[in-house]
């Protein structure tokens, strides 16, 4: 740290305003051991754009990590990039974009849902959340993509894992840990994380398809080819409008598969899965480069669900069981899409309440999977479960948030009561 | 055998034995319960062979109820487990302790189920890596993590040291593949991280127990996913003048976009060695040679292929050689695969090192490694998963000579304290075990260590759990001047040292 730096860091900190925004990592430093010391509750914020979700809970103070931003080092050969927690996700891009380069995870952008526009969020927020998007099945999570941390623990001491090399097993995975806790354990600085190049062409075989039970087999056996694809969505009927391309003009519901890589392979690989699926001329439409990146991004987007008022779940099972908890989940009053090659479904439910809350958590649970709630109406915020947990895990979690964090500082009760 | 710290044994343990044999006896079937010093000895070792010890006693339990009650009855009377799956692992993390149950879990050697509607396969821990893709092979899947051990390694054990392989560039390693676990904590509960749904929510256990080397709990079952096998596969053999130009090679390839399913390089005294071993038909005027594989559909990887030896033509290969057939290319593999047994030939022993550095460094590493082996006088040769930056150096030395043995440890010391000073890590897929543990001192400081402790005293509060193993003995940590103690004051005072 520069001398003018410090002498900044030492003046500019001022414990009597709520909201705290460092630019520098003493200053955070300095502000979770005074939080430690005098046992100030801190809510941690990136850009917000993923800040409604998880449960409310009681903070006096808000730690806006935005100004403690920037990228460290770039290394396009090495295949990562190290940047401070604070760095918006369409920076870290534009810099990839400049090498050809790219996050392979495809991290939702949360912004049109909430407020209508982009807003695609931190790097710190992004990890902390561990939302996938379409690639989810081919490459793994955000949390696959994280080589290395460095953070603070709720005592205000550095603690570190990983590094900048794929290959790592030295000593615990701390930041698979990390990934997805929502900021409960631990304040993210800096991120190492893993980029890839980007395929050299990426085209979508879509099939004009309304019907889900169809739509599923189609995906299934998509996925289940050598043709390696690299998302599998299916919009419903209803949706169908929000896609008009140029390639696109059939208006209904439809199922959708994306094949990547050199040029050559791709035309070869949507040829070879067309006749998989034995599907006919008429019944499809490929997408090229530049409109298959529009389909998918609007896809990562949730742009289907800009600025949707009523309430939004996140449900995850097993692809063999998607098709009955949709149906049974259908009597309620639903729209839904359907990502990751079936195991993924964002469903909005138009009117809900305690009871209809329930009941889906049972359904989904018996099928083996969890939903997570993503927005909903204020007035059921408080009582519902945002995340679902058994005793026993609860139990272990506590533990953990113990380990990391003792005084509770860090976003306590956004995930769990107690946690 | 070399001297290397272990926890303080616990003298009432010991003088407990014929008691503690007779109630685990009453737990589990008295056949199951091994006490006898002819059968404790195939279990004194794992492949890190230069040390030994004889546990206490051998449990082999059959069910997860019986792991449960194994456990929950050394927690309450406070008596060391250390976990072991094939006893295949490099690092020495399934090495008994002279007070420990060594638990094997060789009974667990079913594959429960194969879901091709999910592509998933649930099976028990001891079923051994390459049995997975043999079970399902004939519907067109495999399991894609492929450490060299795979005949013979468990799928658990593979979880418990995060296994890699030639192909965990593209594919990943253990981790990336994984989709649940049932495992036994340290107190008998019994509970399931992850499953068939992908990202469990709540905090990530799965990825914290995987690569956690048997501290945290014992795996009673794994969830892998399994990936449709590709189209076609073909490897290209390329020799190089120098070090250099083979490394700079890779750097192009992977920075140019494709990436390779699996990417070795080997030096020229591993090349010799290799085919006077196997007659692998190695360039023998290349100082390195790669073997580069790539698979997918026929298009992409003649495509992947052309642009590869378009690369290496620029970085002055002085050869390449495309399989024809795929005879062809297992044999460009079966040297690669014989490098290790050949270099037994020329030593009695061999210790087989597992750095990372980033793929740039690669040159600059080996000319170190050079100098080091000059140093200590010992030879060694080298093997590299080059795409992902995984360095195995293998140092050869007599386990019979003590001399022999320090200086090699000293040397392995060496190389991956430069690994972790070019930016790179100690262990990139064999794990830190008893091997590496002194070094973690070098990668963390006691901070880091400390936050790591403090996860493992929150499962296993009286440090029972494979004690010794990944994290250093604070008295030699001391000693070394590496863990900082302030006034004869640790920092952490209830946390129990191991």
């Amino acid at each position: 740290m520069s001398m003018e730096e410090k002498q900044n860091s030492q003046t500019s900190l001022d414990f009597n305003q709520n909201v705290f925004k460092p630019s520098t990592r003493e200053e955070i430093v300095e502000i979770v051991k005074n939080c430690f010391k005098k046992n100030i509750p801190l809510e941690i914020n990136g850009l917000k754009s993923k800040n409604k979700i998880g449960r409310n809970f009681q903070s006096e103070k808000t730690l806006d990590l935005s100004n403690y931003s920037g990228v460290i080092e770039y290394k396009p050969e090495e295949l990562y990039i190290k940047v401070k927690a604070g760095t918006p996700i369409k920076e870290i891009v534009e810099q990839l974009d400049k090498n050809n380069q790219q996050l392979a995870f495809e991290p939702n952008d949360f912004g049109y849902l909430f407020n209508g526009e982009s807003n695609s969020g931190s790097i710190g927020g992004v990890v902390s959340c561990n939302f996938a998007g379409s690639r989810r099945f081919k490459v793994g999570s955000v949390r696959d993509h994280v080589l290395g941390f460095q953070g603070l623990n709720g005592k205000g001491e550095t603690i570190k894992s990983g590094g900048t090399v794929v290959k790592n097993v030295t000593g615990y995975d701390l930041s698979k840990l990390l990934s997805g806790s929502f900021g409960t354990l631990s304040i993210l600085t800096e991120l190492s994380i893993k980029v890839l190049p980007k395929p050299e062409t990426s085209k979508t075989l879509i099939i004009n398809n309304p019907h889900l039970k169809k739509a599923l087999s189609y995906l299934g056996q998509s996925l289940s080819s050598s043709t390696d694809p690299s998302g599998g969505v299916f919009y419903p009927d209803y949706f169908g409008k929000n896609f008009i391309l140029n390639d696109l003009t059939y208006e209904g519901g439809l199922t959708a598969v994306r094949i990547e890589g050199p040029t050559i392979s791709v035309d070869q690989r949507i040829d070879s899965l067309s006749k998989e699926l034995g599907l006919l001329s008429q019944e499809i439409s490929i997408l090229d480069t530049e409109q298959s990146n529009i389909f998918w991004n609007r896809t990562k987007n949730l742009e289907v669900f800009k600025n949707l008022k009523s309430n939004l779940l996140r449900i995850v099972v097993p692809i063999s069981e998607t098709l009955q908890v949709i149906q049974k989940l259908k009597s309620n009053d639903v729209n839904y899409f359907i990502d990751w090659g079936g195991s993924l479904v964002w469903m909005a439910f138009n009117e809900i309440n305690t009871k209809i809350l329930n009941e889906t958590k049972q359904i989904v649970k018996k099928h083996h999977g969890y939903y997570t709630i993503i927005k909903i109406e204020e007035d059921l915020k408080a009582s519902a479960d945002i995340f679902t947990i058994d005793p026993i895990k609860y139990k272990i979690s506590e533990k953990i948030k113990r380990s990391f964090d003792p005084k509770r500082i860090f976003n306590p009760g956004k995930m769990y009561t107690g946690i | 055998m070399s001297i290397l710290q272990m926890p303080k044994v616990d003298e009432v343990v010991l003088s407990k034995k014929d008691k503690i044999v007779s109630d685990l006896k009453e737990i589990i079937n008295s056949k199951n319960v091994l006490h006898h010093l002819d059968e404790l000895r195939p279990f004194e070792t794992d492949a890190l062979t230069a040390y030994r010890k004889m546990p206490l006693v051998v449990v082999m339990p059959e069910t997860v109820d019986e792991v449960s009650k194994i456990l929950k009855y050394c927690n309450e009377n406070k008596v060391k487990v250390v976990p072991r799956g094939a006893g295949t692992g490099l690092s020495g993390g399934s090495l008994p302790l002279e007070d420990c149950v060594l638990m094997a879990m060789g009974k667990f050697n079913k594959i429960i189920e194969i879901d091709y509607e999910n592509r998933c396969v649930v099976t028990q821990p001891c079923v051994t890596n390459l049995a997975i893709t043999h079970a399902v092979q004939d519907k067109g899947f495999y399991y894609a993590p492929d450490p060299s051990s795979q005949i013979a390694c468990s799928i658990g054990g593979n979880v418990a040291e995060n296994s890699g392989g030639v192909h965990s560039l593209k594919y990943g390693a253990t981790t990336n593949n994984l989709l649940g676990i049932e495992v036994v904590l340290m107190d008998g509960t019994i509970t399931r991280f992850g499953g068939k749904a992908m990202d469990a929510e709540g905090y990530d256990f799965l990825g914290l127990m995987t690569g956690s080397e048997g501290l945290l709990g014992v795996i009673t079952e794994v969830t892998v996913k399994i990936l449709k096998s590709p189209e076609i596969v073909k490897a290209a053999l390329i020799g190089f003048p120098t070090i250099e130009d083979a490394g700079n090679c890779v750097a192009e390839i992977i920075a140019k976009g494709c990436i390779p399913a699996g990417c070795e390089i080997m030096d020229k005294a591993l090349t010799k060695a290799t085919n006077d071993y196997s007659k692998a038909g190695y360039p023998t005027d290349a100082e390195a040679i790669m073997i580069i594989e790539f698979d997918g559909t026929e298009h992409e990887v003649e495509a992947y292929i052309q642009k590869v030896k378009e690369i290496a033509e620029k970085n002055n290969s002085s050869s390449l050689k495309v399989n024809k057939s795929k005879e062809e290319r297992l044999k460009f593999w079966a040297g690669r695969k014989a490098a290790f047994p050949a270099c037994g030939v020329l030593a009695p022993d061999y210790m087989c090192m597992d750095g990372s550095i980033p793929r740039g460094k690669l040159a600059e590493v080996l000319n170190e490694i050079t100098r080091l082996s000059k140093k200590y006088d010992l030879p060694v040769a080298n093997a590299f998963h080059a795409g992902d930056g995984n360095l195995h150096p293998l140092i050869m030395f007599d386990a019979n000579d003590k001399e022999s043995l320090r200086k090699c440890e000293e040397f392995g010391a060496d190389i991956l304290k430069y690994c972790v000073k070019v930016g790179g890590a100690l262990t990139g897929e064999h794990g830190v075990g008893i091997e590496k543990r002194e070094l973690m001192c070098e990668a963390f400081n006691d901070k880091d260590i400390q936050q790591q402790l403090t996860i493992k005293v929150a499962l296993d509060p009286n440090s029972l759990l494979n004690p010794g193993k990944v994290y250093p003995i604070l008295r030699k940590c001391a000693e070394e001047g590496r863990v900082h103690v302030h006034g004869g004051k640790t920092k952490f005072p209830d946390i129990p040292r191991f």
